[in-house]
């Protein structure tokens, strides 16, 4: 069964690694509906 | 993690049901990977946020696991993380991961 | 015009109270979780004076080492004694936390600082001493007050208090009874962004030779706002600066940006030269009190030394061409623009590669790139990695796939064209501009060409946009005197001579 297709996806992406938004483009692509995103900064 | 995402978290799994909330992380790391799936399985470790011995287990993939990879449009994965797998190690983080969904999710 | 870089200024103030009181964990944690083991166990994790003063990243920063000799040294660097210790370097300096105190009283036009007696008896000939501060800044020194009205205050007016060796010995007041904006709290960190701000002007003018009467704009990048509640950002952190480090001729603006703050001012301060504006612009930003002690959890977890104990300051000071300093090559200027989006590959294609492109540049072409060069001490115990290295990274997958370099470049790409992280994290500090004073000594000396600085913002934590951001620039040795510019009077006599032959010839033509 899919992980993402279907299911309500909360994004905590990072500055130094994935950040939020380019998560956001991912989840969409697999068919996850984007509730929340965000994205930390150690720094 | 940052309290206001923590809050979020907690808000939207109370909206939704915790059976329906996948939660992606994007973390450059193993170990700030592993925190953050605590954070939101587990409870905050640093004991500082909301979630602070709230156990939600949620679903929670690191977005550069194989797992998330492989439902995502390769295009679009190419060219959003594509650069980034060469500079994370992703099988630390993968490692973290697992080892974190193993102990505390509840929704696989 | 050109726009030459004349010397730079950085400056360090150590202030371990300050990790206690006024970094944001601490505060947070302090309402949150005030009996927690950390607070408990932090201040057993601060260090002395002595042993910042021998901590190698802070001897590259005030330029006593260089970042090639930090390179050479086994990380992590905490458990390094460097075998230079002085508190003045080629850049500038480090200042004990009692300096700094009083510093913070002598560029408050406001009478809110508050030091006591005793303390300002013990400490004001040291402070005098300094070979930064003048006879002027020293006269600002009052004499203080009774401790007792200094603990009324804290405890009865909200005031801010300042501790030296965990003993009160000053406060900042509140400016406003009801205006937040001016709380003690906002006045405290305004103050202490201030006071590193002059010193490193001072010490960017002192290094570059410039006299203080010559400089025309001064432009501010730190990361704070001043204002009241009519105007919470309304400014300005750079004439303020400029009014207590005397600069008599100046006028300024702030610039902000987060992090990528001192690349944007940098790009904006050579433009104004280049356009002739002004002769000579300094660019400078003083350090922030909240993220003192930022990622101490992890720290004392670790058992290490909290390394986040510094406030950082810098300035550069930029002018018209003098035919021998470095200078900014504002043709080769990266940004990130609105619609670059947030994907990593994205960010540093429009940063790096799109300005190079522009100019028909490979990355190979570039000497040395500067990006965030936070200390790894700081960042690889929290979990966000080594910062600097993870760029370097990136700009070598970048430049694999368009196949300027091999797959197998990537590891020894960081120390080809790269330097280690030395800067504290102290946001917009650490973004680029640390190795601008090594950069410029560097291709004076001929042993570098072309450096790129790359600054890199997050604006998404103002919950304004969900937008990162970024500005890059190249500076490269002096190219000598230039061309005269614009056309002689002989040109255009001839190029008029021209147009009216053409003139004749349509008007015959349309006869016919």
């Amino acid at each position: 069964m899919a992980i993402l297709a279907g299911k309500k996806v909360i994004i905590i992406g990072d500055r130094d690694g994935i950040p939020g938004p380019a998560i956001e483009e991912c989840a969409k692509s697999a068919g996850a509906e984007v509730v929340f995103s965000s994205t930390e900064c150690f720094v | 993690m940052d309290l206001e995402n923590q809050k979020r978290v907690l808000a939207l799994t109370e909206e939704h049901g915790a059976e329906n909330i996948v939660v992606l992380l994007g973390a450059s790391e193993g170990e700030a990977s592993g925190l953050a799936a605590e954070t939101v399985t587990n409870g905050d470790p640093t004991f500082a946020g909301p979630l602070t011995g709230v156990q939600l287990g949620l679903s929670v993939f690191h977005v550069c696991e194989e797992e998330i990879k492989s439902e995502v449009d390769p295009a679009v994965y190419d060219e959003q993380c594509g650069m980034m797998e060469m500079v994370m190690d992703i099988d630390d983080i993968a490692g973290e991961m697992s080892s974190i969904r193993a102990d505390f999710c509840k929704y696989l | 015009m050109k726009t030459v870089i004349k010397g730079a200024g950085y400056i360090l103030a150590h202030t371990p109270d300050m990790v206690l009181h006024n970094g944001t964990t601490q505060t947070t944690e302090r309402i949150v979780n005030p009996d927690s083991e950390y607070l408990k166990q932090l201040p057993n994790h601060l260090r002395d004076w002595n042993t910042v003063l021998a901590y190698w990243p802070n001897q590259v920063y005030i330029g006593n080492k260089t970042p090639d000799e930090l390179a050479a040294i086994p990380q992590p660097w905490f458990e390094q004694t460097c075998d230079v210790n002085a508190r003045y370097g080629k850049y500038g300096q480090m200042m004990p936390q009692e300096e700094f105190l009083l510093l913070m009283q002598a560029v408050d036009v406001f009478d809110l600082v508050k030091l006591e007696k005793s303390f300002v008896a013990e400490h004001k000939a040291a402070f005098a001493a300094n070979e930064m501060i003048d006879e002027t800044i020293v006269a600002r020194v009052k004499d203080g007050i009774e401790g007792e009205e200094i603990a009324r205050l804290v405890n009865e007016e909200h005031s801010e208090p300042l501790y030296h060796h965990n003993v009160l010995v000053g406060c900042v007041n509140r400016a406003h009874d009801i205006d937040v904006n001016l709380s003690s709290h906002v006045m405290h960190e305004n103050m202490v962004s201030k006071a590193s701000s002059v010193l490193a002007l001072l010490s960017a003018l002192k290094n570059a030779g410039v006299a203080k009467e010559d400089v025309e704009y001064v432009v501010d990048c730190c990361e704070e706002a001043c204002g009241d509640m009519n105007q919470r950002g309304g400014g300005n952190f750079a004439k303020a600066t400029a009014e207590i480090a005397g600069l008599v001729n100046a006028t300024g603006s702030d610039v902000r940006g987060f992090c990528a703050g001192p690349a944007h001012a940098l790009i904006d301060a050579a433009s104004l030269v280049a356009a002739g504006t002004f002769k000579c612009v300094v660019v400078t930003a003083g350090g922030c009190t909240a993220k003192l002690g930022m990622n101490g959890k992890d720290h004392v977890k670790k058992g290490m030394p909290i390394p986040e104990d510094m406030i950082g300051g810098f300035a550069v000071v930029l002018t018209a061409d003098d035919g021998v300093s470095p200078e900014v090559n504002l043709q080769i200027v990266g940004r990130h623009t609105v619609g670059t989006g947030s994907a990593p590959q994205a960010v540093i294609q429009s940063l790096v590669t799109e300005a190079l492109d522009r100019n028909g540049l490979k990355i190979t072409d570039i000497d040395k790139f500067a990006p965030e060069m936070q200390n790894p001490d700081c960042t690889k115990p929290a979990g966000a990695g080594d910062v600097p290295l993870a760029n370097y990274k990136m700009i070598a997958a970048l430049a694999v796939k368009r196949g300027e370099i091999g797959r197998a470049d990537i590891a020894s790409f960081a120390e080809k064209y790269g330097l280690p992280g030395w800067a504290p994290t102290q946001g917009h500090i650490p973004s680029g501009v640390p190795s601008i004073g090594y950069f410029v000594d560097e291709i004076k000396a001929g042993r570098l060409n072309k450096c790129m600085i790359i600054g890199k913002g997050s604006l998404f934590l103002g919950r304004m946009t969900n937008l990162f951001d970024g500005a890059s620039f190249v500076i490269q040795p002096n190219s000598g005197p230039e061309a005269p510019a614009g056309v002689s009077e002989d040109e255009v006599k001839k190029m008029i001579a021209k147009a009216m032959r053409e003139f004749a010839a349509s008007l015959l033509a349309a006869e016919e």
